[in-house]
Parts: C-alpha cells; sequence; structure tokens
C-alpha cells in the first residue's frame, strides 16, 4: 500500500483512518461517496473532486443518466423554457473534474463497515458519505392518493417525466375545465413553488382555455410570497384562481382518481386535472440509512452539514432539517459548499472557514413579472439561523419585475453550471 | 459641462441631459442610451438624491461599476455639494428634494474609503471559499446573461463596489444582503481571488 507523502503532511488522522480501515486496503487516497447527484449532491462531488485536485477519490451515484432540475420546471410548464433547458448530464463531472460518475440507485449503507450497496449488486466503500437523495412522499398523507395513480393525478414534485406528463394534462383539458391543486403542508421542497406552478398554469390557461379555473386545496394558513402572488393573480389572471386554505376545508381533501374527484371537505369537485403534492420527507435511502429522525428528516450539525447521526456522513438540501433554510435548490448548493470544505478539511487537512449559507428564490408570475425572496445564515450551536433578508415587495414597476426575472436567469445558468460544471 | 447639458434648451450629448435629475430613476431620459450597468441599475430602481449623486459624483465607479462616463470624480465634499446645489434649480419640485438650504450637504458625506481598508491585503484561500457563495450566480468562466461577470474585476473597484452595497448605496436586494454581512477582511480576500482567479 502507497501512501503518498501528501498525504501523510496533510492528514495524519485520515491515512490512519485509511490503513485501520479493512475495506480501504490498497487504497492511496481517501474516498467520498456522494449519494444523490442534484444541487446539493451535485456540488458536493464537484467541488471535493475540483479543489481537492485528485487528492480524494470521490464517486458520485445518481440514477439518472439525465437530471431534470425541479428548480425551472414550472416555467417549462409556463411555456417559458424548452424542456432540454432544464437537462443535465454528468459528462463534465467526469472528463474535467475526475469524478466517479455511477448511474445505480443505492439500497443500503452499512455505516459500521462504512460501504455503500448499489442496486447492481456492488459494494462501494468510503471515508466520508455525503447523502443528498432529496425528499420521498409520506404515505397516507392524501387519502386515495399513491404513487401508483402519479399518472391520473401527478405530483411533478421531482423534474422529469412528471412536469412532462403535468404539462401535457393541463393542454388537453377541456374548454372550461378546472385544474385542481393539492398543496403540501410544512415543510416542503421549494417553498413558493406550488404558487408558481398555479401561476404559470393560469398563464397557459388564460391564452389558451380563458374560461378554466383553479382550484387549490392547501393545508397551511399562509404562505411564501402570498401577498405577491395573490397580486399578481388577479392583476393577470382575474378570476381565475381560487384558493381554499384550513378555514375553508382546505385541509380536509380526499382524492379519487379513478374518478378524477376532489372531495374537499366533504364536497365532490369534479376536475380534469388534479395536481397532488403530498406531505413530504427525507428521500428514502436517507431512512434506510438510519439518518432521519422523528420528523422525517436528518439532523444536521449546523456548523458543517455533518450528520447528528454518523460523524462520518454529511447529509445535504432538502433531505435535512436545516433550521431556518428552506428547502431549495440555491440551499442545498449552498450546503454543499461548507460540506465540501469540511470534508476536505478532515481527510486532506486543508484550512477550514466558518461556514456561510445563503439562498434566493426567484419565482415568475407572468411574463417578465419576477419576484425574489432571499436571506442569509449562520451556524449556531442550535441551528442555522437567519441573519437577515428580503422580499420584493407589492406594486413594484414592471421593469424592477423584468430585470429580477432576467436575473432569475442568470441565477439559473450560474447554479447549473456551479453544480454539473 | 461638456458632456451634459443642462437648462432650458437641454439636449442629450455625450451624455444624457441633466434637467429634473433629483428624483429620476438612473438611466431614465429617453432617447438615450446608456451602459448595461446603467440599465442594470435602472431596473435596480436607482434614484438620484443627494446620497446618490453624492456617491457618483464622488467616485462612479463605487456605483455604476461599467458606467460610460469618462469622470474620475471629486473628491471634495464641499465642491460636490456645489455641484448638486447648482443642479438643483434645474429640477421641478425642489420641494421635494430633502434639505430645504441649495448648499445642504448629504446625510453621509465620504463614500470614499478609508485608506486602511483598501490596504488590507486579501487572503487568497479564505476568499477562494467565500467566492464560492458568489458562483452560484456570478459564473467564474466569465459568462454573464442576466447577472455581470465580476471575473478579473480590479481589487480596489472590486472592494468599493462591496462597500457601496454593503452601505446600502448601490441597489439591489441580493447584493446588499450578501456584502451586509462582509467583514472588511472577507471583502479583500474576495477582492484578491476575483482579481487573479485560475
Amino acid at each position: 500500500m502507497k501512501i503518498s507523502r501528501r498525504l501523510f503532511l496533510y492528514s495524519g488522522t485520515a491515512a490512519a483512518a485509511a490503513l485501520s480501515a479493512p475495506a480501504l486496503l490498497g487504497q492511496t487516497r481517501p474516498r467520498v461517496v456522494v449519494i444523490g447527484g442534484g444541487a446539493g449532491g451535485g456540488t458536493a462531488a464537484r467541488y471535493i473532486a475540483k479543489d481537492s485536485a485528485g487528492a480524494i477519490d470521490v464517486t458520485l451515484v445518481e440514477p439518472s443518466r439525465t437530471y431534470y432540475t425541479c428548480f425551472f420546471s414550472n416555467l417549462y410548464i409556463g411555456g417559458f423554457r424548452e424542456l432540454s433547458s432544464i437537462a443535465h448530464s454528468y459528462g463534465t463531472m467526469a472528463s474535467e473534474y475526475g469524478v466517479n460518475v455511477v448511474h445505480d440507485w443505492v439500497v443500503g449503507v452499512d455505516r459500521d463497515a462504512r460501504t455503500v450497496a448499489l442496486a447492481s449488486g456492488d459494494t462501494l466503500s468510503y471515508d466520508r458519505l455525503v447523502v443528498s437523495p432529496g425528499i420521498d412522499f409520506v404515505d397516507g398523507s392524501v387519502p386515495g392518493w399513491d404513487v401508483s395513480q402519479q399518472n391520473r393525478m401527478p405530483h411533478s414534485w421531482k423534474g422529469g417525466s412528471q412536469t412532462e406528463l403535468l404539462k401535457a394534462q393541463i393542454e388537453a383539458m377541456p374548454e372550461g375545465g378546472v385544474f385542481a391543486m393539492v398543496a403540501p403542508p410544512n415543510p416542503y421542497r421549494c417553498p413558493p413553488g406550488p404558487y408558481e406552478r398555479i401561476s404559470m398554469v393560469a398563464h397557459v390557461l388564460s391564452q389558451s382555455n380563458p374560461s378554466a379555473k383553479i382550484l387549490v386545496a392547501d393545508p397551511k394558513e399562509s404562505y411564501s410570497k402570498q401577498a405577491l402572488f395573490e397580486e399578481g393573480w388577479s392583476r393577470h389572471y382575474p378570476g381565475m384562481v381560487e384558493r381554499l386554505g384550513p378555514d375553508f376545508g382546505g385541509n380536509n381533501v380526499e382524492v379519487r382518481p379513478e374518478a378524477m374527484e376532489l372531495v374537499i371537505d366533504g364536497v365532490v369537485e369534479k376536475v380534469d386535472v388534479c395536481n397532488v403534492i403530498p406531505a413530504q420527507k427525507a428521500g428514502h435511502i436517507a431512512g434506510v440509512a438510519g439518518l432521519a429522525d422523528d420528523s422525517g428528516f436528518c439532523p444536521i450539525v449546523p456548523a458543517s452539514m455533518q450528520s447528528q447521526i454518523d460523524p462520518n456522513i454529511y447529509v445535504l438540501g432538502d433531505a435535512t432539517n436545516a433550521g431556518d433554510m428552506p428547502k431549495s435548490g440555491y440551499s442545498a448548493n449552498s450546503q454543499a459548499k461548507v460540506a465540501a470544505l469540511a470534508i476536505r478539511g478532515e481527510l486532506t487537512g486543508v484550512r477550514v472557514f466558518p461556514a456561510k449559507y445563503s439562498n434566493t428564490c426567484w419565482s415568475l408570475i407572468a411574463t417578465e413579472d419576477g419576484v425574489k425572496v432571499g436571506a442569509s445564515y449562520e451556524a449556531t450551536d442550535e441551528k442555522i439561523a437567519s441573519v437577515g433578508g428580503f422580499v420584493s415587495q407589492t406594486g413594484e414597476d414592471s421593469a424592477l419585475r423584468k430585470q429580477t426575472y432576467e436575473e432569475s436567469l442568470g441565477w439559473y445558468a450560474g447554479i447549473t453550471a456551479d453544480i454539473f460544471g | 459641462m461638456t458632456c451634459h447639458e443642462v437648462g432650458p434648451d437641454a439636449r442629450n450629448r455625450i451624455g444624457p441631459h441633466l434637467n429634473d435629475l433629483f428624483g429620476r430613476i438612473a438611466g431614465a431620459v429617453e432617447g438615450f442610451r446608456y451602459s448595461e450597468s446603467m440599465e442594470r441599475a435602472n431596473g435596480d430602481g436607482l434614484v438620484w438624491d443627494l446620497d446618490t449623486l453624492n456617491a457618483y459624483i464622488e467616485n462612479p465607479k463605487a456605483l455604476i461599476s461599467g458606467t460610460r462616463m469618462n469622470f474620475r470624480g471629486l473628491a471634495d465634499a464641499t465642491e460636490r455639494g456645489d455641484v448638486m446645489a447648482y443642479l438643483r434649480q434645474f429640477s421641478a419640485s425642489p420641494r421635494d428634494i430633502p434639505e430645504a438650504v441649495p448648499t445642504a450637504l448629504p446625510s453621509d458625506p465620504e463614500v470614499r474609503l478609508p485608506e486602511d481598508i483598501l490596504a488590507i491585503e486579501g487572503d487568497r484561500a479564505w476568499g477562494e471559499y467565500l467566492a464560492s457563495e458568489c458562483k452560484t450566480c456570478h459564473q467564474a468562466d466569465g459568462s454573464a446573461d442576466g447577472i455581470p461577470s465580476i471575473t478579473y474585476w480590479p481589487e480596489e473597484d472590486f472592494v468599493i463596489a462591496m462597500h457601496a452595497y454593503k452601505r446600502q448605496i448601490r441597489p439591489n436586494p441580493v447584493m446588499q444582503m450578501m456584502a451586509g454581512r462582509l467583514s472588511d477582511e472577507e471583502i479583500a480576500a474576495l477582492a484578491a481571488y476575483f482579481a487573479a482567479i485560475e
């Protein structure tokens, strides 16, 4: 076994760990395995590989060869983006940064042996594991709905085929038909996302099917950027959107996919499209690995994104309970950079600086009518805590809204380059 | 006054006319072709008032990094006050302009950064980590659509611009938030990194 001088110099502990771990015999470099190639995992894999310049062996396990971002998928539904423009692949990650990209499913994590089992039967060993699996749905959270019904009543809360299906269903709606949404309870991926989606559906219908209606059953009293969305809907799509909050039974729904019925507080509504966004929890593998708590999400150390349950594991993005940070692609990307540096510090001894986190969520309400909300965060002993933020204001002029939209296009180009290379 | 006209028959020359300057949104004169930076300030809603004009006249690039105005700035606060007092006569509603006295100085007359802040030597390794936050939006390879490039910016311009965001002289809430929590040393570290990004 050959240990490089650099490894010995910079990382006594990591080298010792590598020597003592039977699974790692024969290796010369510390190994990081990343589960999930989205905004969290993709960023972590790229940054660890790029910044360690080959000193760390990075393997990324991601089932999809083509990854469709969930962020901006609403703009595809609204006709503002081509599907191909939100599709990304992992070629650059492999060719430019030396990441070992494995298209497979992780089916188990042996935390004692520090190995990951793949559906193909292969096993990967790790010194540090990054878990960034996104979200899965809570069984039974919307009575009448389960994943076997997702073709009749799509969730479209993960990018790709579900997004395409929902768009096709909207376009096939009969004249004057009803688009319904069952909005999710907190916490969920992308807080303004359901309402941006409503905006995009309204945009499409106002052009192609102006007598159609949009009905939203919502278990929440209030939601992200509510005043901005409500102002935009009454300005751009007057009379089209009806939202029933918990006061009107929005928290008491049942769906009947075969009959295409949505039952709100006992009242049966016939609907033409039903977008069911169930309650959410950390992606399945986080539960399998025992990294989630009773909340369904994974507790992390605020300063590093290290799992509170296993110090060899870092959890990122939507799967975590990240204190005041919302579940968003931007948040996951921000958290990944903190974790990437912490991991490099542990494995190769580089200087580690205090964590900085930030998030901004842009939403599109209508053509060139963009709004945003954002905050920055720091790690306290208890949680990742907000240290100030901003939100777009109602009544802003069209030049500012257009600029905000254009800024969101720049952000999309920037963050996807930052994730995928 | 070789570039701008002001007064009853003022027209756009190399620069836009300066009538009704106070209370006007930056980059808003019809028919004048502004720089991209000035257009962006327009979209961000930058309004010319005593504070913003003072900052712009003192060091144009502190406020509008890519301005085409070929003017190095006016260091003397009294001279800047005189220029603004003169221009105020050509605004339609002087009563809307803060402070009634024509020679009133803006509330925060010094945009110029103290020498000791400009002299901080940036820690590039720290800057590289901090810069990862910038790269979520600003692409490292310098491509820019909707969000400007900051790659290879001269260090001093970078430091001045970030302090202008931090003090909320420059508009844009995202940048004000980002800069607002950066220390002087962190801004210097970022400037050092982006000036010589690999």
